[in-house]
C-alpha cells in the first residue's frame, strides 16, 4: 500500500482535472466542491506522509519506462517540504479562485489546468531522477500557459507567447544538461550524489551552466527573468499560484535539487561554482527590488519582487554551508506563504473596487481592512520584519553569509530590505494613512458570502505567516522541517 | 495462409469490393477494420523477423514477406491510423448528390484502400521490385487523393513522383542486371562495392527522398497536403511519406550497410538536418493552418534523416535505432490527429486562416484538445511517444558527441512550438464564443483517440523499443526467415 502512497499523492491532482473538465458550467457548484474536497484529501494525505516521513521513513515507486531509465517518485524530506507548501497553497488558492472568479464563464479549463499545475508541482517535488524530474518540469510548463493566457486578450497572449518562448528555451538547455550528464554517469537518482571524479572540469562546468541556466528560467534569475513581470497579465490566483508555488519554485527547487543531490556540494565547491551563481543570485534580489521601486503598477512592483525574492533562495543553496541552506529551504515556505497573501490581497483590491496602480490605494485601509491588514503582514514579511516568517529567512541566510565567508550577502540583504522597504511601506501609508480618495466611493455592493471567500484565505496565510515566525522552533514547524532537511542530507 | 498475405490482400479485395458497391462502398469499412485488427494482432504476436515466401517457390523466384519490428510497428500504427481516418472519413466521402463514378464519395473509398494495402506491402516485402510496386500503389492512391483537393498540386505531386518511381526503377534494374536478384535479405550477403551497385543504390536514394518529401525534394508536399480534404491529408501525411521513409531504411541498414560511406550518411544526416530547420521555418511563416501543418511534415520527416548518421555509429546499441522508429510512429499518429482535427475546425468556422481559429477553444473544445495533444507529441515534450523518440535520438547523440544532431533536435523542437503554438494562441484568443457552423460530436472522436494515442504510448516506451529491437541493424542478426505457413 505505502509504495503507491507516492504515486497516489502525484495524480490525485488529475481526478479533479478530468472531472472539471467535463462538468459543463450549469454545476460549477458540483465542481467548487469537488475541488475543494480534493485539495482537501491531499492535505490529509501529506498530513499522514509529514509523519512518516519525520520518522525517518521514505516511500517511493518505480517503473522502469525505457530499458536504463527509471520513473522514481520519492517522498523525501525536502520533497514533503515542497508538497507541504504546494498541497497547503493549493487548498487556498482554489477556495480564493472560486471566489475571485465567482460564475464567470468558461471556467471549467481553468479548473482543469489549475489541477493539472499542481500535479506537475507535486511531481517536480518528488521526482527521484533528473529525467522524471524533466517530465514534470515540461508538463508544468505546458499546463501553465492556457492559465496565463486565460483573459484571451492581446495582453495575455503575449504574455503567453513570451512565457513559452523563455520556459521552453530553458527546458532545452536543461534536457541537454541531463542527457548529457547521464552519459556521463548513468542515472541519477537524487539519493546521494553520483561520483563525478574523473570528468574534465570543463564539461561538468559547461553542464551545470546548461542546467542552472534552464532552471533560472523558471526561478526568474537575471538575465532570464523577463517573462516573469509579463505574466502578471495572468488573472489574479494564476499569477498567485505561478508565483508562491507552482512555476518559480519548481526552478529554485530544481536548482536546490542541482547543487545539493546531483552535484554535491563537494563538487559544486571544487569547481568554485557555488560563488558565481550566489553572486548572480544576488545580483537578481538587488535588481529585482529597484525595478520594483520604479513599477506604478501593484502587480508589476509584486513581480518584480518575486523576482527579487525567489533568489534568496539560491543565494543560501549556492552559499553551501549549515546556515544559508537551512535559510534557502525555509525561504522556500516562507516567500509563498508571503507572496500568496500579497497576490489575493491585489486580487481582491482590483476584482472588489478596481484598485489597481499605488495611487488608487488612499484610504483602502478603512474600505477593506481584513484585507489591507494581511496585505501588511505580507509586505513587512518581505521586508523582513520580525516576528514574521520574512525575518526568519533573512536572519538565517545572513549568519549562512557570515559562515561561509562571503560578508557580502550581509549587504546584499541589507540593500534589499531597503528597497522592500521602499516599495512596500509607501503603499502601506498610502492605504492606512492618507484620506480615501474619490474613487473609493465606487466601492461595489459586496455580495457577502462571496466576500468572505475572497478575503478569508488571504487573512489566512497571512497568519500563517505571523505564525511560521513567531512559532518557528516548534516542531513541523517550516524552520524545523528545513533544519530536519539540511541534518539528514544536505550537511555531510 | 499468413497474415503476411492477408495484410496485403485484405486491403485489396476491399479495395474490389468498395468499387462494385458504389454508393454503399464506404460501409466496407465496418467489415475491414475488425479484419485488419485481427491480422494486425496476428502480427505482432508472430515471432520475431518471421518471414514467408509468396507462393510456393523458393527465395530468388519467390517473394518474401516478413515481420520483422520495424514491418510490425509501423503496419499496427498504419491500421490504427486508416481505422479512425476512415471512421472520420465515413461522412465526409458519403454520397451525395452527384451519383457519378468519380464522385469524391465514391472514389476515395477504393483508393482508400489501394493505399493501406500498398502501404502494408511495402513496410512488409523484402523484395526490391516488389517493394516498387508498393510504392506505386501509395503514389497512385496518393495522388488521386490530393487531386480531390487541387487538381494542379496534384499534378505536380503526379509528374515529381513520377520521376522517384522510375529513378528507383532504374536503380532495381540495374541490381538486377548485377545480382540476378532483388531480394533484400539475399543482396545483403552479395553485395559488392563497385560502381554499378554504387550507381543504384544513388538513384534509388535520390527517388525514395522524393517519394518521402525529404528536403530539398520536398516541393511537391506542401501544397498537395495542404489541398487535400482533412482525411486525405491525413493519409498522406501519415502513412504515405513513411513507406519511402522504410524502403530507404531497408536499402542503407539492410542491404547495402556494408558497402556504404560514412560520407553518405552524414549527407543524408546533413539533409534531414536542414529539412527540420526549413520545414519549421516555414511553418512559422505559415497563415493558413493546412499549409502549416504540412510543413510541419517536412520539417518532421527531418528528424527521420537527422537519425541516419546516428542509427549507423550506434550499430548495436539500438537507442537511435528505437528513437527513429518510434518517431515514425508517433508522428504518423499526431499527424493525422492534427490533420483531422484542423479539417473539423476550418469546416466548422468555413475558413482557412489562423486568424479564423479566433476563440475557437470554447467552441469546441474538444478538438481543439486533440489538436493541441497532437502538438505535444510533435514538439517532442513529454508524456508522449514523440517525446520518448526525441530522448532517445538526443541521448545517442550526445553520446556519439554529435553536438550537431543534438542542437538540431533541441532546436527543431523550439521551432515546432514557435509554429504550433500560434494556432491554439488563436483558439484561446478573446472571450467570446464563436458561433460555429457545423459540429461534429462524433467525428471529434477520431483525432482525439489518434492523439491521446499518440501521448499515451509515451508510457508504453520499453514495448516499443522492445518490437523495433528485432530489426536487423539494431541486435544480433536476423536469424534465418522461418515459415509461419
Amino acid at each position: 500500500m505505502n509504495e503507491f502512497l507516492p504515486l497516489l499523492l502525484v495524480f490525485l491532482p488529475f481526478v479533479p482535472a478530468l472531472i472539471s473538465f467535463a462538468l459543463p458550467e450549469r454545476m460549477a457548484v458540483w465542481r467548487d466542491v469537488i475541488n475543494i474536497s480534493f485539495a482537501l484529501a491531499k492535505l490529509a494525505l501529506v498530513g499522514f506522509l509529514l509523519l512518516s516521513v519525520e520518522d525517518g521513513v521514505t516511500t517511493e515507486w518505480r517503473y522502469e519506462f525505457l530499458q536504463g531509465h527509471d520513473f522514481i517518485l520519492r517522498t523525501d524530506a525536502f520533497a514533503l517540504l515542497f508538497i507541504t507548501l504546494s498541497a497547503f497553497l493549493w487548498l487556498i488558492a482554489t477556495v480564493y479562485a472560486i471566489a475571485y472568479f465567482g460564475r464567470g464563464p468558461h471556467l471549467a479549463r481553468f479548473f482543469g489546468f489549475f489541477n493539472l499545475c499542481v500535479l506537475a508541482a507535486t511531481g517536480v517535488a518528488m521526482s527521484g531522477t533528473t529525467i522524471t524530474f524533466f517530465l514534470f518540469y515540461e508538463l508544468l510548463t505546458l499546463a501553465t500557459w492556457p492559465l496565463v493566457v486565460h483573459k484571451g486578450d492581446e495582453k495575455s497572449l503575449r504574455a503567453g507567447r513570451i512565457y513559452l518562448i523563455y520556459t521552453l528555451a530553458g527546458s532545452a538547455a536543461f534536457l541537454a544538461g541531463i542527457v548529457w550528464l547521464k552519459s556521463l554517469v548513468g542515472t541519477i537518482e537524487f539519493t546521494a550524489p553520483p561520483d563525478l571524479s574523473g570528468i574534465p572540469r570543463l564539461e561538468l562546468t559547461l553542464i551545470f551552466i546548461l542546467c542552472i541556466g534552464g532552471l533560472g528560467v523558471k526561478a526568474a534569475l537575471i538575465p532570464f527573468h523577463g517573462w516573469l513581470p509579463e505574466a502578471m497579465a495572468a488573472p489574479a490566483p494564476v499569477s498567485a499560484l505561478l508565483h508562491a508555488v507552482a512555476v518559480v519554485k519548481a526552478g529554485a527547487f530544481g536548482i536546490v535539487r542541482m547543487i545539493y543531490d546531483v552535484y554535491g556540494i563537494d563538487t559544486v565547491s571544487e569547481l568554485g561554482l557555488g560563488t558565481p551563481l550566489a553572486v548572480l543570485a544576488g545580483a537578481t534580489i538587488l535588481y529585482g527590488s529597484f525595478r520594483a521601486v520604479m513599477q506604478t503598477d501593484i502587480k508589476k512592483r509584486l513581480a518584480y519582487s518575486t523576482v527579487s525574492q525567489v533568489s534568496y533562495i539560491i543565494l543560501g543553496a549556492s552559499l553551501i554551508g549549515p546556515f544559508a541552506i537551512i535559510g534557502a529551504l525555509v525561504h522556500l515556505v516562507h516567500q509563498g506563504i508571503m507572496k500568496i497573501t500579497l497576490f489575493m490581497c491585489a486580487g481582491a483590491l482590483d476584482n472588489r473596487m478596481g484598485i489597481k496602480s499605488v495611487a488608487d490605494l488612499d484610504g483602502a485601509g478603512r474600505a477593506m481592512p481584513v484585507t489591507m491588514a494581511a496585505f501588511s503582514i505580507g509586505a513587512l514579511g518581505m521586508i523582513g520584519v520580525p516576528p514574521t516568517a520574512g525575518f526568519i529567512s533573512k536572519w538565517h541566510l545572513g549568519l549562512g553569509g557570515l559562515q561561509s565567508d562571503a560578508p557580502w550577502v550581509i549587504a546584499v540583504l541589507a540593500g534589499s530590505s531597503l528597497l522592500n522597504a521602499l516599495y512596500f511601506l509607501p503603499l502601506l501609508y498610502r492605504a492606512w494613512l492618507l484620506p480615501p480618495s474619490a474613487k473609493l466611493a465606487s466601492v461595489r455592493e459586496l455580495d457577502g458570502a462571496w466576500n468572505r471567500m475572497l478575503i478569508l484565505p488571504a487573512a489566512i496565510t497571512a497568519l500563517a505567516t505571523l505564525a511560521a515566525g513567531a512559532f518557528a522552533t516548534f516542531p513541523f514547524s517550516p524552520l524545523s522541517w528545513a533544519k530536519l532537511i539540511a541534518e539528514s542530507g544536505y550537511l555531510k | 495462409m499468413s497474415p503476411l498475405d492477408l495484410l496485403v490482400a485484405a486491403p485489396l479485395a476491399f479495395m474490389i469490393a468498395a468499387l462494385l458497391s458504389g454508393p454503399w462502398g464506404r460501409w466496407w469499412l465496418l467489415a475491414a477494420i475488425p479484419v485488419m485488427a485481427g491480422l494486425t494482432v496476428w502480427l505482432l504476436l508472430l515471432p520475431e523477423g518471421s518471414g514467408h515466401v509468396v507462393g510456393g517457390w523458393t527465395l530468388p523466384l519467390g517473394v518474401q514477406l516478413r515481420a520483422d519490428g520495424v514491418a510490425q510497428l509501423m503496419v499496427a500504427a498504419t491500421a490504427v491510423c486508416a481505422a479512425i481516418v476512415g471512421l472520420y472519413a465515413l461522412h465526409e466521402f458519403a454520397p451525395g448528390a452527384d451519383r457519378s463514378e468519380t464522385a469524391h464519395g465514391f472514389a476515395f473509398w477504393p483508393l482508400f484502400y489501394l493505399l493501406w494495402g500498398g502501404a502494408n506491402a511495402g513496410f512488409l516485402t523484402t523484395d526490391l521490385f516488389n517493394l516498387y510496386i508498393a510504392l506505386e500503389m501509395v503514389s497512385l492512391a496518393a495522388v488521386a487523393m490530393a487531386a480531390m483537393g487541387s487538381l494542379r498540386a496534384a499534378l505536380r505531386y503526379f509528374v515529381i513522383a513520377l520521376v522517384g518511381s522510375l529513378a528507383y526503377l532504374l536503380g532495381v534494374a540495374l541490381l538486377f542486371s548485377n545480382y540476378a536478384t532483388v531480394d533484400l535479405t539475399l543482396l545483403a550477403e552479395m553485395a559488392r562495392p563497385d560502381l554499378a551497385t554504387k550507381t543504384a543504390l544513388a538513384v534509388m536514394t535520390a527517388g525514395l527522398l522524393i517519394k518521402a518529401a525529404v528536403f530539398p525534394l520536398h516541393g511537391w508536399l506542401p501544397p498537395a497536403h495542404a489541398a487535400a480534404p482533412a482525411p486525405a491529408s491525413a493519409l498522406l501525411s501519415a502513412i504515405v511519406v513513411k513507406v519511402g521513409f522504410v524502403i530507404l531504411l531497408r536499402l542503407w541498414f539492410e542491404a547495402f550497410p556494408a558497402i556504404i560511406a560514412p560520407a553518405g550518411l552524414e549527407l543524408l544526416g546533413w539533409l534531414g538536418a536542414l529539412a527540420v530547420l526549413y520545414g519549421s521555418v516555414q511553418a512559422i511563416r505559415q497563415d493558413t493552418l493546412k499549409a502549416l501543418v504540412a510543413y510541419s511534415t517536412v520539417a518532421q520527416i527531418g528528424y527521420l534523416l537527422l537519425a541516419f548518421p546516428l542509427v549507423a555509429t550506434a550499430a548495436g546499441t539500438g537507442g537511435a535505432w528505437a528513437g527513429m522508429t518510434i518517431h515514425a510512429t508517433a508522428h504518423m499518429l499526431a499527424k493525422a490527429a492534427m490533420f483531422l482535427a484542423a479539417g473539423l475546425m476550418l469546416k466548422a468556422v468555413n475558413g482557412h486562416h489562423l486568424k479564423d481559429l479566433h476563440g475557437l477553444a470554447r467552441a469546441m473544445p474538444l478538438t481543439v484538445a486533440a489538436f493541441g495533444l497532437a502538438a505535444v507529441s510533435l514538439m517532442g515534450l513529454p508524456p508522449s511517444a514523440g517525446f520518448l523518440a526525441k530522448f532517445l535520438l538526443l541521448e545517442a547523440a550526445v553520446e556519439q558527441g554529435a553536438v550537431f544532431a543534438a542542437a538540431v533536435l533541441l532546436v527543431g523542437g523550439l521551432l515546432a512550438a514557435v509554429y504550433l503554438f500560434k494556432p491554439l494562441a488563436w483558439a484561446f484568443a478573446g472571450s467570446d464564443t464563436p458561433v460555429v457552423v457545423a459540429k461534429a460530436p462524433l467525428r471529434t472522436a477520431a483525432p482525439l483517440a489518434l492523439a491521446l494515442l499518440a501521448v499515451s504510448l509515451g508510457f508504453a516506451g520499453q514495448a516499443m523499443v522492445d518490437i523495433t529491437a528485432g530489426s536487423p541493424w539494431a541486435g544480433p542478426p536476423a536469424t534465418e526467415a522461418e515459415d509461419v505457413q
